[in-house]
């Protein structure tokens, strides 16, 4: 049976026919022979020992078994967020993004054969430009995280200054991976106090934390905890005296009715658009917003793929292209303003379709809708006896936190699990000043009667 | 004659209608529509949105402007994708309907770990699976791309080279590299040292032993190289390397050839990266996502970053182990791509051992038959030619045809998609003049390699007899050659509609 030839259905080359011609062509035996030139020491002596090969059906039989021991959010009601939130997501963008000739892309190499996903990447950037009041948008990074780190890069390499100032309250995961990122350039992160009653940046403190080292400024809003920061002008101004950039973070499903962090000085704007027609997917894909003004040496600064409209030579067409291409590491190599080409192309193309159906009016209601809810969920928790809502007098968008007067938060959340219901995410490991705190996020997939249930289950079961 | 989609489509923006709507949310219960005033009331009126320039348009036409889209994108499924390096295969469909079930989907990554065992098991499954392949003894799913693992795997050697109290500088890329390997040292705070490759088109050793230091902190290589050529000297490049104390870090983007047949510890590799949207199918995307675990052998095992996947025996579960003192940093959020992972597994199940010894062999010998075809062709040179068989790629030079006809490596991929096949990779590695990278991959027929070596003959002729033809390529694509430069140019550069619109009124 060794090295004997079978026919796969993904091998193409693998018939006996083919096989033998090829092997005839080459005027060798075997295909041993095309190995030759590889030291035995290094060939493996036997076979690998996996499973398989299985066909389709069995595949499936296989994987599905295994991946039913997951529970979904269908079979119980899950109000977990902190970085990749549940939304529903239109069937027409299911639609689109499983186009083979969307899917089985490469990377536009050959913009002429490429146009459909070069363009569909232009209205990504486009539309979320508009969003974020933004004039550049790139392709996409891996996540809001990375594309943090790689906004905290761009900061040292634009002001060749060394420290970025973020607030308590900033998301501790993506807070981990700016470290991750800005620490082999000798950058490190400066924290800024925030006020314990409405949440909001200590203007004060953050007077006495820059400096003329001060790269960034970086503030999320609505902040990880949910509550809306409202002093963004005065955080913008102090960035910019101190010669700072000043970094905006964003769920951007907020931006329907919230101000768009362009209108506020932001100089880059990162963000989340994994809610854009994205499933959560356990974890990933995520799709990472990164956005700067239109200025040269901005956009010189910017990691990763960039669309640009172009024409043909003749200047008879409209067409698309990579734009900038000098920035990135297949040309710059050492020099790249980043290592990243392969990003998130697809899911950008989930929320360019999913932003277009919604269009105008669709992403007002959709964040008014998150809005109403958000709001009825504090009202309802605040009902009840044992829990403490809101923790800072501030409005709320999608998420907030509650604290339990009595008992621990892992204890209360896994007696909520009894009940099929998800409860949040504890904030004790990373937020101890907050007492058994959880943060707990609503959408348009939570119903009335879902967020009652909740209540009604927390209620009894802290009484 | 093939011919692409040409729909001359207006962007979304200038097919915007009014009042049009695409989607409908379900409409607010009565008792929580009643919160919404107040809740609008509360944000202080600067902080409220006043205009919002996104498009209208009812689902139709938004399905209709995507659909015409994406007859205009050329993909595996229509046809050869040979480009070097990027391993466009056959991308498995079942793959597409096992990551789109609800238990892979609506899933949490923050749900309670009890809630989530089928994710961790499939997670833990492949981690064995690559493990057995490549011969390390542990992997982390977080990276995103290759490029990604390449930075964690930079990461790493430092943090290794620090827990043995040393401060390594350096690190060391051939001149054939991707252009990833040395960039993601750069942006892990290397310097980088770039070795050259010999007259056979390897690393050249004798320059390695001096290269190498006690301050090279390791060295990234990608064996079968981006020559396609196996790097026969692999033993005496790890001496050297180990020697000075520096790790062997694997850029596994051509694994391809060699799977189940050589595995990179054998080799003496101690940090691997494996990109599995080439090597394991999982769709590019046109772009990405795709994804780039990293695996190490045992010594490294300890600075993989948390959390891991792990099992505990005692209760048959599955679990994330975030207790891990000596990990490197948090490089993303959660635990990586699991969708794409979800594919992986399928693939590498329905592959089984015969299956990826089988493509690996079929890759190198689809690639070896077309460079056969190809080497007779005129004013193509094949560089590096000391009589080694290539790989699962290969790269032949057009400069030859360039002098004698004006036709370059870039007029030539242009003619290629006149024919309905992707040009291969141009210009790529930097070592050769004219280079045209060509991975055909065991996807493709004999009957497509011969159409592959026919297409570009036609091309040569063409270029011979009538190069105007080829240098005004491409025809039949949907829109003709693209004025590039333009793109870039300061004065003409356009990366949105709001910059589009803006340029517009300035002028």
């Amino acid at each position: 049976m060794k090295n004997k030839v079978f026919s796969h259905p993904f091998i193409a080359s693998s018939t006996i026919t083919d096989w033998k011609s090829m092997l005839c062509e080459l005027k060798i035996k075997s295909i041993q022979d095309l190995y030759s030139d590889i030291p035995t020491k290094f060939i493996l002596k036997r076979k690998l020992n996996l499973a398989g090969p299985l066909s389709e059906l069995e595949t499936f039989n296989h994987v599905s078994r295994i991946l039913s021991r997951n529970i979904s959010y269908r079979d119980m009601s899950v109000f977990v967020g902190a970085g990749a939130w549940l939304h529903y997501i239109p069937a027409a963008v299911s639609e689109i993004i499983s186009r083979s000739e969307f899917l089985t892309s490469y990377t536009q190499y050959q913009p002429e054969a490429s146009q459909g996903m070069l363009m569909a990447l232009f209205e990504y950037q486009s539309l979320m430009a508009e969003l974020l009041e933004m004039d550049v948008v790139n392709a996409s990074m891996y996540d809001w995280a990375t594309a943090l780190g790689e906004a905290g890069r761009m900061s040292g390499r634009l002001t060749r200054r060394s420290e970025v100032v973020i607030p308590r309250f900033t998301s501790p995961d993506r807070r981990a991976v700016l470290q991750t990122y800005i620490d082999p350039m000798g950058m490190r992160i400066v924290e800024v106090a925030k006020s314990k009653e409405d949440g909001q940046i200590v203007l004060e403190n953050l007077k006495e934390k820059v400096s003329s080292d001060t790269a960034a400024v970086y503030l999320e809003n609505p902040s990880y905890l949910g509550f809306l920061e409202t002093e963004v002008d005065a955080v913008a101004e102090i960035s910019h005296d101190a010669g700072a950039l000043f970094i905006v973070g964003v769920d951007p499903t907020s931006l329907g009715v919230i101000r768009p962090p362009g209108d506020y000085g932001a100089d880059v704007v990162v963000g989340e658009g994994q809610p854009f027609g994205n499933p959560v997917s356990f974890g990933g894909p995520l799709l990472g917003i990164l956005a700067c003004k239109n200025d040269i040496k901005m956009i010189r600064a910017v990691p990763g793929r960039i669309i640009g409209m172009t024409t043909t030579v003749d200047e008879m067409q409209r067409a698309f292209v990579m734009s900038l291409q000098t920035r990135e590491q297949h040309i710059r190599r050492g020099e790249a303003t980043s290592n990243i080409c392969t990003n998130n192309a697809l899911c950008a193309l989930a929320s360019a379709v999913y932003l277009s159906l919604l269009g105008k009016s669709g992403i007002r209601e959709l964040s008014e809708h998150i809005l109403a809810k958000t709001k009825y969920a504090i009202k309802i928790f605040g009902s009840i006896d044992g829990v403490d809502v809101p923790l800072f007098r501030a409005p709320h968008f999608k998420e907030f936190a509650i604290r339990f007067k009595r008992g621990q938060a892992d204890e209360v959340l896994r007696a909520l699990l009894e009940h099929k219901i998800c409860g949040g995410k504890s904030l004790v490991p990373e937020f101890p000043e907050l007492g058994e705190s959880v943060l707990v996020c609503v959408t348009e997939l939570h119903s009335k009667q879902q967020i009652d249930n909740y209540v009604e289950t927390l209620d009894q079961l802290l009484r | 004659m093939y011919r692409q989609s040409r729909w001359n489509e207006p962007l979304i923006f200038e097919i915007s209608r009014e009042g049009a709507i695409g989607h409908v949310l379900p409409a607010l219960e009565r008792e929580v529509f009643s919160e919404l005033k107040e809740a609008l009331n509360e944000i202080p009126k600067e902080m409220r949105r006043k205009e919002l320039n996104l498009p209208e348009l009812s689902e139709l036409e938004v399905i209709r402007h995507f659909t015409r889209l994406s007859q205009m994108n050329y993909g595996i499924s229509l046809g050869t994708y040979p480009l070097g390096s990027c391993t466009m295969k056959y991308n498995p469909v079942i793959n597409e309907k096992l990551a789109s079930l609800e238990s892979v989907q609506n899933v949490h990554p923050l749900q309670d770990q009890r809630t989530t065992q089928g994710s961790l098991e499939l997670l833990y499954k492949l981690e064995k699976m690559l493990c057995e392949i490549t011969g390390m003894r542990k992997f982390s799913f977080i990276p995103a791309a290759g490029a990604h693992g390449e930075f964690l795997g930079c990461l790493m050697m430092k943090a290794y080279h620090k827990e043995h109290g040393e401060k390594r500088r350096k690190v060391i890329v051939p001149d054939s590299a991707h252009g990833t390997n040395p960039a993601s040292a750069k942006m892990a705070g290397f310097e980088v040292n770039v070795v050259k490759s010999d007259e056979t088109g390897c690393v050249d050793t004798k320059e390695l032993e001096k290269i190498a230091t006690e301050e090279t902190a390791g060295l990234m290589l990608t064996n079968p190289n981006t020559l396609g050529i196996f790097e026969r000297n692999i033993g005496e490049i790890v001496r050297i390397i180990h020697d000075v104390g520096g790790l062997l870090y694997y850029d596994g983007a051509n694994l391809n050839a060699i799977m189940g047949k050589v595995r990179p510890s054998v080799m003496g590799f101690d940090i691997v990266h494996l990109n599995v949207h080439k090597t394991f199918s999982t769709p590019h995307g046109g772009g990405g996502p795709g994804a780039g675990p990293v695996g190490v052998k045992k010594e490294l095992q300890e600075f993989l970053p948390a959390p891991t996947v792990e099992y505990d025996s005692a209760t048959n579960s599955y679990y994330l182990d975030y207790d891990r003192p000596k990990a490197v940093g948090k490089i993303k959020m959660f635990y990586g791509n699991f969708s794409v992972y979800v594919k992986t597994y399928g693939y590498i199940l329905m592959m089984g051992t015969e299956g990826l010894r089988l493509a690996a062999e079929a890759s190198v010998l689809g690639s070896n038959y077309l460079l056969s075809k190809l080497r007779k062709l005129k004013g193509v040179g094949v560089p590096f030619d000391s009589g080694q068989p290539r790989k699962h790629e290969f790269v032949l030079s057009l400069s030859k045809l360039a002098k004698d006809t004006g036709v370059r490596a870039l007029n030539v991929a242009k003619r290629f998609l006149d024919h309905g096949v992707h040009a291969p990779i141009t210009y790529f590695p930097l070592i050769i003049d004219e280079a045209f990278m060509v991975e055909p991959t065991e996807s493709e027929s004999k009957r497509e390699l011969d159409n592959f070596a026919k297409i570009l003959s036609e091309i040569i002729d063409e270029a011979y007899n009538e190069p105007m033809k080829v240098l005004g390529a491409p025809y039949n694509t949907s829109v003709g050659r693209i004025n590039e430069v333009k793109a870039s140019h300061p004065k003409t550069l356009c990366l949105s509609w709001r910059m589009y619109k803006r340029g517009r009124r300035g002028a």
